[in-house]
């Protein structure tokens, strides 16, 4: 494990957690590797929620579970805590600050001020923080701010060193959460039409593109349900836009008969499907891989797909800017399989330079000759668009002729089928390459797709032996044989998800024909702790 | 004069006798007397004998799912205002299916033109009952008679805010095809019933029960009295044949889109900035 503080805030919805959060995690980034990760009961106001900061001297993105620093802003948060609390947990109770009233209407700038002051934070930086934070509020507001801010800064300072080093590193980073990397990643990828009805934890990509829809030139509309969103976002395509849909397992599950549409129009679409634990309504804002097998085989009738999931920050974006340059080329519905982990949480991201090979888009101008669904050997007709040259563009969803025009024709059936499932060769050519965290030569692999990545990065990086290795697999869908070597090399294979199947390890075994050894496996709506994949995987490996 | 004929044969799935080639040549017609260019026209349709009609006409079309025209429509207008955009389809597709599309598009107001044939019987899969059968009516499925209270499609588009409410009778060529001009040139969301029998599934409502039961509007009718257009979709007996209702100045979709307010040329012709992106890398 790496050398980390934990602090976790306790309170209740409406109770400011969510500032606090911003707030902390840009302050401290300046001087550590921070992850946060906020864990939100399904209402606006009260229940209780936490928001856990880990502080470390490398770079990090998982949860520990125990707690080095708890800090209650209401009285009712202690019991949900208390397997996290240890012996050492330094705990401060809601009446620690309570005398600080006197400063501030709230005690929450108290605590960001205390904690500042336990780092050794620079005030002046913070303080900074603090007034462009609160900068459309009321003066007075914002000098009531930094009173309390000093006064619990000053408490702060005053408490024991902490074993952790400070250095100037993290602070070339970036801060951001899953969601932002998706939204980067889409913007990038040359997006310009989105249209979504809003279910978490698929709504908070759909805010985003919202927020710099002006910016970027980016029509976003809430669509009247989630059958009209990826309808629209089709439609979109078909005109010449890049179309983008978020949702969660629930929402998409409605728009299953569209996914079959684009396939049979061959018009591309991007679709972000943000995991939550199902079936049905399931845990509202918990986090789970089990939407995978949905993805995969969702739609009617036979044809090509890509799945993306993206595990850290940097792939949210490269992942995503990719979805849309695939989704262009094969003319096929590319994916983009999150969950609430990865979009919530916040950590530290390399400052990508992107280039422009994403926005470069594969649309012909037509001729009076033109046939939208020429038959050849790659599969992928040329795609017009309408009013772009002097053709018309036909597309059907009833099987159809080179022009568009409905057929009932068998042996057409069978050439159109055939020219669909031929792209996916074309598409195995840019498979994304799988990666290996550890050593080259090992005896155990661990599997892991997704929100794994960095827990399971941190249990190889910190693991004394080096015999064990982690394969994070980018593209969960189709499989490349490219794999088959990672697996021949180990003695063991252990494929850890966040669901009760191992949704990915029987993909592996169907496509691939691994053989896979042991399936670790978590389904209680949380992610995995780093403490608990440690015990986990040495009972296995 | 554009051509909406193809240079191949095409072959034609509606049952001879069916109203559906009447609003065949009324629609081309109405096309060619306002010069459309057809490569700038994009037909979205959803499934059902009506849905087929891009398929009889030389146009772009985007012939998707049953019930889903609408959003298709909806998204290739705004992302692309310069086309024309028609959304076509039967009372089973645009009324039932794809009701919820029918509802809220109203309230977008897009500005595209709204095509339903409406022969109160679904053709394609044989006599069920559709969105707007009559109470009593007798099919395979309904055997006792339908008992649901039809849709008013005129009436709830008109109390949802539509600026162009109007119904159309197939067997009336000339004036179908005036109506599909106004619906064409009126910006906004422009709705027309097309009544229309089905010789195959719908014996009573046919071709002689239409004449009897519709009448047209004639010019002392004040097409931008909203009451008047609400009595006149109320009343079932007797079905009012023209525009009911037409009124200018409501802002369409489009022109609402706040992309569009600041620049108005449509986003599939817009070039995206890397530069921009790589701002928010560094921000």
């Amino acid at each position: 494990m790496q050398n980390s503080i934990t602090i976790v805030l306790s309170g209740e919805a409406g109770q400011g957690l969510q500032t606090i959060e911003d707030l902390l995690t840009k302050a401290i980034s300046d001087s550590y590797y921070i992850f946060s990760a906020s864990e939100v009961m399904s209402r606006v106001r009260g229940g209780n929620n936490t928001v856990t900061f880990r502080i470390s001297e490398e770079k990090v993105f998982s949860f520990r579970y125990e707690i080095d620093f708890l800090f209650l802003l209401n009285d009712h948060g202690l019991s949900r805590l208390k397997q996290r609390i240890t012996p050492n947990t330094r705990i401060f109770d809601q009446d620690r600050f309570a005398g600080e009233k006197s400063v501030s209407k709230d005690s929450n700038m108290v605590i960001l001020g205390f904690i500042a002051g336990m780092l050794g934070l620079e005030k002046a930086m913070v303080i900074n923080l603090i007034r462009s934070h609160f900068s459309a509020k009321a003066k007075e507001r914002v000098s009531e701010n930094e009173r309390a801010f000093e006064t619990g800064f000053d408490q702060g300072s005053a408490e024991p060193r902490l074993n952790l080093t400070k250095s100037s590193a993290p602070g070339t980073y970036k801060i951001l959460d899953g969601t932002q990397a998706v939204g980067i990643g889409a913007l990038s990828g040359g997006c310009n039409f989105v249209a979504s009805y809003p279910m978490s934890p698929g709504t908070g990509l759909l805010t985003f593109m919202a927020d710099h829809a002006i910016a970027h030139g980016v029509l976003v509309e809430q669509a009247e349900d989630e059958i009209a969103a990826l309808n629209m976002v089709i439609g979109a395509w078909y005109a010449g836009a890049r179309g983008l849909v978020t949702t969660s397992g629930g929402g998409f599950s409605l728009m299953q008969e569209a996914v079959s549409l684009a396939a049979m129009t061959e018009t591309p679409c991007v679709i972000h499907v943000g995991q939550r634990p199902g079936p049905a309504t399931g845990l509202p804002t918990r986090t789970e891989q089990a939407d995978l097998n949905l993805v995969v085989y969702s739609g009617h009738g036979e044809f090509p797909r890509i799945v993306l999931a993206p595990g850290s920050l940097e792939d949210g974006v490269l992942l995503s800017q990719k979805a849309f340059d695939l989704a262009d080329q094969y003319q096929v519905p590319v994916f983009i399989l999150t969950d609430q982990f990865y979009l919530d949480a916040k950590g530290q991201m390399e400052r990508l330079t992107l280039n422009e090979d994403g926005l470069k888009q594969h649309i012909i101008k037509t001729d009076p000759n033109y046939l939208r669904y020429t038959l050849n050997a790659s599969g992928i007709s040329p795609r017009g668009i309408p009013g772009y040259g002097t053709g018309f563009v036909k597309a059907d969803s009833d099987e159809h002729d080179e022009h568009g025009m409905i057929t009932e024709d068998f042996e057409m059936r069978v050439k159109m089928n055939d020219k669909r499932l031929r792209k996916e060769n074309g598409l195995l050519e840019e498979y994304v390459s799988a990666e290996l965290i550890g050593p080259s030569e090992y005896q155990h692999l661990i599997v892991g797709w997704g929100s794994t990545y960095g827990v399971l990065k941190e249990f190889i990086k910190t693991r004394t032996t080096a015999d064990t290795a982690f394969l994070n697999i980018k593209q969960v869908y189709p499989l490349h044989s490219e794999l088959l070597p990672y697996f021949k090399k180990a003695q063991s294979v252990t494929v850890v998800e966040n669901n009760a199947k191992g949704q990915l390890a029987d993909l592996l075994v169907l496509k691939l024909g691994v053989k896979i050894t042991n399936r670790v496996l978590k389904y209680s709506g949380e992610p995995f702790f780093i403490e608990e994949i440690k015990k986990r995987l040495l009972e296995v490996l | 004069m554009y051509s909406y004929e193809s240079d191949f044969p095409i072959d034609i799935a509606w049952c001879p006798g069916c109203g559906n080639f009447d609003i065949r040549t009324a629609l081309i017609q109405a096309l060619q007397e306002l010069s459309i260019d057809p490569t700038l026209l994009v037909f979205a349709s959803g499934i059902g004998q009506a849905a087929k009609m891009p398929q009889y006409v030389n146009a772009n079309y985007f012939n998707g799912l049953h019930g889903r025209a609408l959003p298709v429509a909806v998204a290739i207008k705004a992302s692309n205002p310069s086309l024309t955009v028609i959304a076509e389809g039967g009372d089973g597709d645009m009324y039932g299916e794809g009701g919820n599309h029918f509802i809220h598009n109203i309230r977008r107001n897009p500005d595209i033109t709204h095509l339903v044939h409406d022969n109160m019987v679904y053709g394609l899969t044989k006599g069920q009952a559709s969105p707007t059968s009559q109470i009593g009516f007798v099919t395979p499925v309904q055997i006792s008679g339908v008992t649901n209270e039809p849709i008013n499609p005129l009436a709830l588009a008109l109390t949802l805010g539509a600026t162009f409410v109007a119904r159309a009778f197939s067997g009336d060529i000339p004036e179908t095809k005036e109506i599909i001009k106004a619906a064409l040139l009126h910006k906004g969301y422009a709705l027309i019933d097309i009544l229309q029998p089905c010789v195959s599934f719908n014996k009573t409502n046919n071709f002689g029960w239409y004449k009897s039961h519709s009448y047209h509007l004639d010019e002392t009718h004040d097409a931008k009295d909203l009451n008047k257009a609400v009595t006149l979709a109320l009343d079932t007996q007797k079905l009012a044949l023209g525009i009911l209702y037409q009124s200018n100045g409501r802002p369409t979709f489009e022109e609402q889109v706040n992309i569009y307010k600041e620049d108005a040329t449509p986003i599939v012709s817009r070039i995206r900035d890397i530069k921009a992106i790589n701002a928010l890398m560094k921000a």
